[in-house]
C-alpha cells in the first residue's frame, strides 16, 4: 500500500471514531430534551396556580408591598443570566449571553446599574475572561434543575429586591433565559420578574388558561393579604426561576442534539470525500505499478533482443 | 349526592393529588381550617403540617404538606406546596433517621420536616 493511501485510511478511521462519538452524544440529548420537557410539565400546574394565587391577592386587594410597586427611580437592577455548563451546544449560551449584553446596554442607558447573577459555567467563564465582577454564580445543575436548586438561586435575588436601594438593595430583577419554542426553534428572551407588573401576570394567567373567569372572586385572606403577599411572592419568584432553568435546560439538550447532527452530518461527508480521496490515491498507486512493470518488461525486452 | 369540591393538590415539580372531596382540613399560620363545599374564597398561608383530605368515596388521603398556600374559590380547592408527600410514599424509617439526626444536629427546620412526616403517615395507619 502506498503511503497516500496509508494516511488516508488513517484519517477515515479517525473521523468514524469522532462519527460514532458525536451520533452517540445527539442521541443522549434527544433522550434527554424529553425527560427535560416532562419536567417542564409537571411543574405547570404548580405555576398556574401560583400564578392564579398572585394575580387574586394583587388585584383583590390594595395592599403595597415592595416587590409590586415599581420605584420612581429605579436606580440598580439585578439581572439573572441562564447559561450552561458544558459547551458543544452550538450557540445555544453565547444566545444567552448575548442577550444578557443587550439588556445591559439597555439598562445602563436608562440609567441603571447592573449586578449580574449568572447560572452555568459559561456565563460565569465569558464574565471573569472579561474581568467584570459577577454578583453571584451557580454551576453544576443546569443540566437538570430541581426546585431546591431554583430556591437557592432566587434566595439571594429575593434578599436583594427586598433590601433597600441605598442599603445595596435592587430596584429591578431581570431574568435572561432561552425559551424552549419547539424541538428546532429556542429563543433567548429577557423578562423582567420585579417589580411584578399584574397586567403580566394576568396575561401569563390567560394564556395558560388559568384563569378564564375575568371576575376573581372576593377572597378571604388568612391571615391577612399581607402575609398572603410576603409568603406567596418569593415563592413566585422561585417558580418562575424554576420553570425558566427547565426551559434553559430543555433548550441546552435541544441545541446539543442539534449541534451534534450537524457534526454526524459532517463526519459523514468528510469521511465520503476522503474514501474518493483514497480511491484515487489507491488507483493511482496501481497505475503506477502497472507502468513500472511495463516499462520494466519493454526495457528486459530491449536489452535481450539488443543481445541477440 | 352529598357535595363535594374539587381538590388539587400540587407539589413544585409534579401533581399530587386531585380528585373529589367532602372535606379538607388544613393548618394555616393562625390555625386549623376545615374546608367544606360552599365556603367562601379563601387564600391562606400554610404551615408545615399534616393535611387531611376526606373524599366523597369515603376515604381519607393525609398529606404530609411543606409550606404552602390553600387557595379556595368555586367549590376548587387548590392545595399548593414546595414539597408535599402521601402518607403512604413517606419512608417511616428514614424519617425516623432524619428525626433523630436533626435533633442531635439542633436543626429545628429539620426536626419539623421530619416530624410532620411521622405525623402524617401515623395519621394513615
Amino acid at each position: 500500500m502506498g503511503a497516500q493511501v496509508r494516511v488516508y485510511k488513517r484519517r477515515i478511521k479517525s473521523v468514524t471514531a469522532t462519527k460514532k462519538i458525536t451520533k452517540a452524544m445527539e442521541m443522549i440529548s434527544a433522550s434527554r430534551i424529553v425527560k427535560a420537557q416532562r419536567k417542564v410539565a409537571a411543574s405547570s400546574p404548580y405555576a398556574n396556580e401560583l400564578t392564579r394565587a398572585v394575580t387574586a391577592v394583587a388585584t383583590g386587594s390594595n395592599t403595597k408591598h415592595p416587590l409590586t410597586t415599581e420605584m420612581e427611580r429605579p436606580s440598580r437592577a439585578a439581572v439573572l443570566l441562564i447559561t450552561s455548563d458544558r459547551g458543544l451546544a452550538g450557540g445555544y449560551s453565547s444566545n444567552a449571553i448575548k442577550a444578557a449584553e443587550q439588556l445591559t446596554k439597555r439598562l445602563t442607558a436608562e440609567g441603571k446599574e447592573v449586578l449580574p447573577y449568572i447560572v452555568g459555567r459559561k456565563g460565569v467563564a465569558y464574565y471573569n475572561f472579561r474581568g467584570r465582577t459577577v454578583t453571584e454564580s451557580w454551576t453544576g445543575f443546569t443540566d437538570d434543575p430541581t426546585y431546591a436548586d431554583a430556591k437557592a438561586v432566587a434566595a439571594p435575588l429575593i434578599a436583594a429586591v427586598s433590601q433597600e436601594t441605598a442599603e445595596g438593595g435592587v430596584d429591578e430583577l431581570h431574568i435572561i433565559f432561552t425559551e424552549f419554542v419547539s424541538m428546532m426553534t429556542q429563543t433567548a428572551i429577557d423578562k423582567r420578574l420585579l417589580p411584578l407588573s399584574i397586567d403580566e401576570a394576568k396575561a401569563h394567567a390567560e394564556t395558560t388558561g388559568a384563569a378564564k373567569d375575568q371576575i376573581l372572586p372576593l377572597f378571604d385572606f388568612e391571615p391577612s393579604a399581607e402575609d398572603v403577599l410576603d409568603a406567596l411572592l418569593p415563592r413566585y419568584v422561585e417558580s418562575r426561576i424554576y420553570n425558566a432553568l427547565l426551559q434553559s435546560a430543555a433548550s441546552k439538550h435541544a441545541a446539543t442534539r442539534r449541534a451534534m447532527k450537524s457534526a454526524t452530518d459532517n463526519a459523514q461527508d468528510l469521511i465520503k470525500s476522503l474514501t474518493r480521496l483514497a480511491n484515487a490515491a489507491r488507483q493511482a498507486d496501481i497505475t503506477q505499478e502497472i507502468s513500472e512493470i511495463v516499462g520494466g518488461a519493454s526495457a528486459l525486452a530491449d536489452a535481450t533482443a539488443g543481445s541477440d | 349526592m352529598a357535595a363535594e369540591l374539587h381538590v388539587e393538590l400540587v407539589a413544585a415539580d409534579r401533581s399530587v393529588w386531585s380528585g373529589a372531596a367532602t372535606l379538607v382540613i388544613a393548618r394555616t399560620t393562625s390555625g386549623d381550617i376545615g374546608v367544606m363545599p360552599g365556603h367562601q374564597p379563601l387564600l391562606g398561608v400554610l404551615e408545615s403540617g399534616p393535611v387531611t383530605i376526606r373524599t366523597s368515596e369515603g376515604g381519607t388521603v393525609i398529606v404530609a404538606v411543606h409550606d404552602g398556600f390553600i387557595s379556595f374559590a368555586d367549590n376548587k380547592l387548590s392545595l399548593l406546596a414546595e414539597i408535599a408527600e402521601l402518607s403512604d410514599e413517606i419512608d417511616v424509617q428514614r424519617a425516623e433517621r432524619a428525626l433523630e439526626r436533626a435533633k442531635a444536629e439542633a436543626d429545628a427546620a429539620a426536626a419539623l420536616r421530619a416530624d410532620v412526616r411521622l405525623r402524617a403517615a401515623a395519621g394513615a395507619h
